[in-house]
């Protein structure tokens, strides 16, 4: 392999993983803070893609469709935490898994009759379109560079919000000891919204952005979920700095797996799932890190 | 109640028995595969209640076991004629039984929430290695052609490639499947088991070594998932990897919610009502998955307890010896605590 | 004459920098009630965690008769002879009296591979519970589910569970806790019967039960021991009174 495609090769790595670092990050804090397992949150992913061609053939401006879809997935994140994950939160995991796994279903088939069961792509946006020349011979697309700085951005974000505000602390407080945050009084629902919000807005988001790259077909919400739980699993329940090192770790195994040995490639993420569980049955970082 | 279980499971599978004989419109072949799916999925459902209910281990990955046997039926069967059924149930009892020893040595030291996500991801891979490998037949999976054969000295025992004798066979898989949980929970192991459940670390202080017991529990647990698709691939004539799917885990799942946890016949009303439901649901919108889905959850939320919880509560199906020298009324219905154990 | 069942030799548990247990070395010998006492926070419950194997050691071993055990496992300890109760009931709770003492006693013949005998038909494990509920004073309520019985009963209850494992040493942690004064009566009369071929130690706040029973007192205070020695030394301690007892007059 010379040194262009492994460039390149590393490049998809990182791009992959920071999306699936979008998805899982949502997904380990309404672990780590809320207690809820939620297996529906690889359909947000699947929304987030079906909103983004169905808002693209509206407006027919990506940018715009963005925009909307993240003020739209604030309020669908919002409204499902008040309407329906709020009374998850008491209850035993097994119900949990049930309540959720009934919730994909029902997600799925909406999807089904309000859009449809086809797979559609989604142009790239004109003004990202194009790649640019990497080494002697090989392009790399512009969009998926785009894809990664806005992860990256994201992730940047992230990090200020939780290490460096008042929110960001209560956050991390209440990933690391929830009994606790409630008795200090701080308005808990409040908080649980605002996170379980932004988790949904954060994968429908990574769903919307991935759309051009990895077209929008109906069973792209189990990849993605599937994927998250490794990533919760081996970067630690409800520490942002552990999804964000495990996606990477996924991206690096997933993207250089399928090229030296593509029949294994799908199976060799849980190969290093299960090396890591053995060493360390917790992950590998701890809650509210 | 109890007192009358033996007898109450005899008539069941009794009246059972008779499904076949019916006149029509119930003794026709489409109620009697209907009646035989129902039959191995009951199996499955027990094979997950011993886990779930029994031992407290919330596994979301079972389905890895049902298709590890039936790919192994598959992949066993000969190509041109009936295969040896004795060694064929054997291997695919075995192999999905090594599978879950396997597994479960490498999820058993994780908890809770880990232990559902490990499992799940788990299952996905044994799904991924069904599906990328062409050996395996891929995404289209493989066939099997001819039923096995069961034959003692030369003699046929049963033809399988009977309608009526199949689902005669696979209930007899299932009684067996019956028999053998409700022992195994009547001995020490069983005891040890729902001990386990109901307070880990105080087996523990007492001086019971609590992963060997849930990894027994898991692969035996596998075994029986393994002969319900073992059936399950002789019945349908094909494998493929969505037998390994996590929607067959889920749906496992789900009939023994329904049913009712910590319940043997909890397990079989499940996997019944459940099968009922979804053929039903499937008749009346090709968008049954949002019936499914709703009444998933409907459960879920407002019958926890499945249908059993009405009758009995949480006991255990053992009887109690003691010899209580007060005379001292026996207790028959116990305010049940479900301990929500964080080993789940 | 006095033979020591089991022996702590300079163990020490560390959390980060917190030391919960420094440096601390005891011996349970046979017919006696060694108790330890401290304050909150002085890692007494610690202790017994080390001792009976929930938590390893940072430093330090324990030994059980000649035997080193601490690299042993809390079941490994158990089997070897090791009882412990809870401070906080841990029992079974939706079992009867009897099938909680039943399944701590069937640990001494788990044999789980013969299916095909039933747990309820094992003489063994019969004839243990209720040798230990008969001790205990349980076996009018044998019959009743656990979480029906009061606190005392239950606090009864978990004593019985260690005591139908047979074990030698006993570690018991806080088994007053929550007791109005009649119940601690029967439950000291309980250990006092106890001490006949046990070694027991007794982790307890009750200062006027401790001095009632023990033999031996250890104080601890920060996780380190500042005394120990026969009841009379320790309350004439001067070290002792300031830290613990002091704050009490």
């Amino acid at each position: 392999m010379d040194l262009t495609t492994f460039l390149i090769q590393c490049l998809n790595s990182v791009q992959y993983g920071l999306l699936l670092f979008l998805v899982a990050s949502g997904l380990t804090l309404i672990f780590g803070i809320m207690g809820v397992i939620n297996l529906a949150h690889g359909s947000f992913y699947m929304i987030g893609a079906y909103l983004a061609y169905t808002l693209a053939s509206y407006t027919g401006n990506f940018a715009l469709s963005l925009l909307i879809g993240i003020v739209l997935s604030v309020l669908f994140g919002y409204l499902l935490e008040w309407g329906f994950f709020s009374f998850l939160y008491e209850r035993e995991h097994l119900l949990q898994v049930l309540m959720t796994f009934g919730l994909i279903l029902v997600f799925e088939e909406l999807r089904s009759i309000l859009v449809d069961d086809d797979v559609h792509g989604v142009p790239v946006p004109s003004w990202l379109e194009g790649s640019i020349p990497i080494g002697n011979n090989m392009t790399y697309p512009i969009y998926r560079l785009f894809m990664s700085g806005v992860c990256l951005a994201i992730a940047v974000a992230m990090y200020y919000l939780i290490r460096k505000t008042r929110i960001g602390m209560m956050v991390r407080a209440g990933a690391t000891n929830r009994e606790m945050v409630q008795s200090l009084g701080i308005n808990i629902s409040l908080l649980y919204r605002f996170v379980f919000a932004g988790g949904v807005a954060l994968a429908i988001f990574a769903g919307m952005i991935a759309s051009p790259v990895s077209s929008v077909y109906p069973g792209m919400g189990n990849s993605v979920l599937i994927l998250s739980f490794v990533v919760v699993v081996i970067g630690g329940i409800g520490s942002v700095k552990g999804a964000l090192v495990a996606a990477l770790l996924i991206g690096f195994v997933e993207t250089f797996g399928i090229v030296f040995w593509q029949q294994a490639a799908g199976a060799l993420v849980y190969v290093l799932m299960a090396a890591i569980l053995l060493w360390k049955p917790e992950g590998l970082f701890k809650q509210g890190t | 109640m109890k007192r009358y279980a033996f007898w109450i499971w005899l008539v069941a599978f009794a009246l059972a028995a008779t499904l076949p004989l019916l006149p029509p419109p119930i003794g026709t072949e489409f109620y009697i595969a209907l009646g035989t799916r129902i039959l191995i999925m009951a199996i499955f459902a027990l094979s997950l209640q011993l886990l779930v209910g029994y031992t407290g281990l919330v596994s979301l990955g079972h389905a890895a076991f049902f298709a590890c046997a039936a790919y192994t039926v598959a992949m066993l069967t000969p190509e041109y004629e009936a295969g040896n059924g004795w060694w064929l149930v054997l291997a695919s009892i075995g192999t999905s039984g090594l599978l879950a020893l396997v597994i479960g040595i490498l999820v058993m030291r994780t908890r809770g929430i880990y232990f559902i996500m490990a499992t799940l991801a788990f299952a996905q891979m044994v799904y991924f290695v069904f599906h990328d490998f062409a050996f395996f037949g891929g995404s289209d999976g493989t066939y099997i052609y001819f039923r096995p054969e069961f034959s003692l000295f030369g003699w046929q025992l049963v033809d399988l490639e009977d309608l009526n004798q199949f689902y005669w066979f696979t209930l007899l898989a299932l009684l067996i499947t019956v028999a053998v949980l409700a022992q195994l929970l009547r001995s020490r192991l069983g005891h040890a088991i729902v001990g386990i459940k109901y307070n880990e670390q105080r087996m523990r202080a007492t001086g019971y070594d609590t992963m060997a017991y849930k990894l027994a529990s898991f692969v035996i647990g596998g075994m029986f998932a393994g002969l319900a698709g073992f059936l399950f691939a002789l019945q349908y004539g094909f494998v493929n990897p969505e037998f390994a799917s996590w929607h067959q885990s889920g749906n496992g799942l789900l009939m023994i919610i329904l049913g009712g946890l910590g319940s043997l016949p909890g397990a079989v009303l499940g996997a019944v009502v459940f099968e009922l439901m979804r053929v039903w649901y499937q008749d009346l919108t090709e968008h049954w998955q949002l019936l499914l889905g709703g009444t998933i959850i409907a459960v879920a939320a407002f019958m926890p307890k499945g249908l059993m919880g009405g009758f009995s509560g949480l006991r255990l199906p053992h009887r109690r010896f003691a010899r209580v020298k007060a005379t001292a009324p026996a207790q028959t219905t116990a305010t049940t605590v479900m301990q929500p154990q964080e080993h789940a | 004459m006095t033979e020591v069942l089991m022996r702590a030799n300079s163990v020490s548990r560390h959390f980060g920098a917190l030391r919960a247990v420094d440096n601390v070395s005891l011996a349970l010998a046979r017919n006696e009630i060694h108790a330890v006492i401290g304050t909150n926070g002085a890692g007494k419950s610690t202790l017994i965690n080390l001792l009976s194997g929930e938590l390893p050691v940072s430093s330090g071993h324990v030994l059980l008769g000649d035997r080193e055990i601490t690299g042993w496992s809390q079941p490994q300890r158990a089997r070897a002879g090791v009882g412990r109760s809870y401070q906080r009931n841990n029992v079974f709770l939706p079992l009867t009296v009897y099938e909680n003492c039943r399944l701590a006693a069937q640990m001494a013949t788990q044999r789980p591979w013969r299916i095909w005998e039933s747990a309820g038909h094992c003489s063994v494990s019969r004839e243990r519970a209720e040798a230990a509920l008969e001790r205990t004073g349980l076996t009018e309520v044998a019959s009743r589910v656990a979480a029906s019985l009061s606190h005392g009963q239950k606090r009864q209850l978990e004593v019985a569970m260690c005591l139908a494992t047979q074990p030698s040493v006993l570690l018991l942690d806080e088994p007053l806790a929550g007791m109005g004064p009649e119940e601690s009566e029967r439950m000291l009369d309980l250990l006092r019967n106890l001490r006949d071929g046990h070694a027991i130690l007794l982790v307890e706040h009750d200062m006027d039960a401790v001095f009632a029973v023990a033999d031996r007192i250890t104080v601890m205070v920060n996780g380190g021991v500042i005394a120990s020695g026969a009841p009379t030394e320790v309350r004439d301690n001067e070290e002792v009174q300031r830290a613990y007892l002091g704050e009490q007059v």
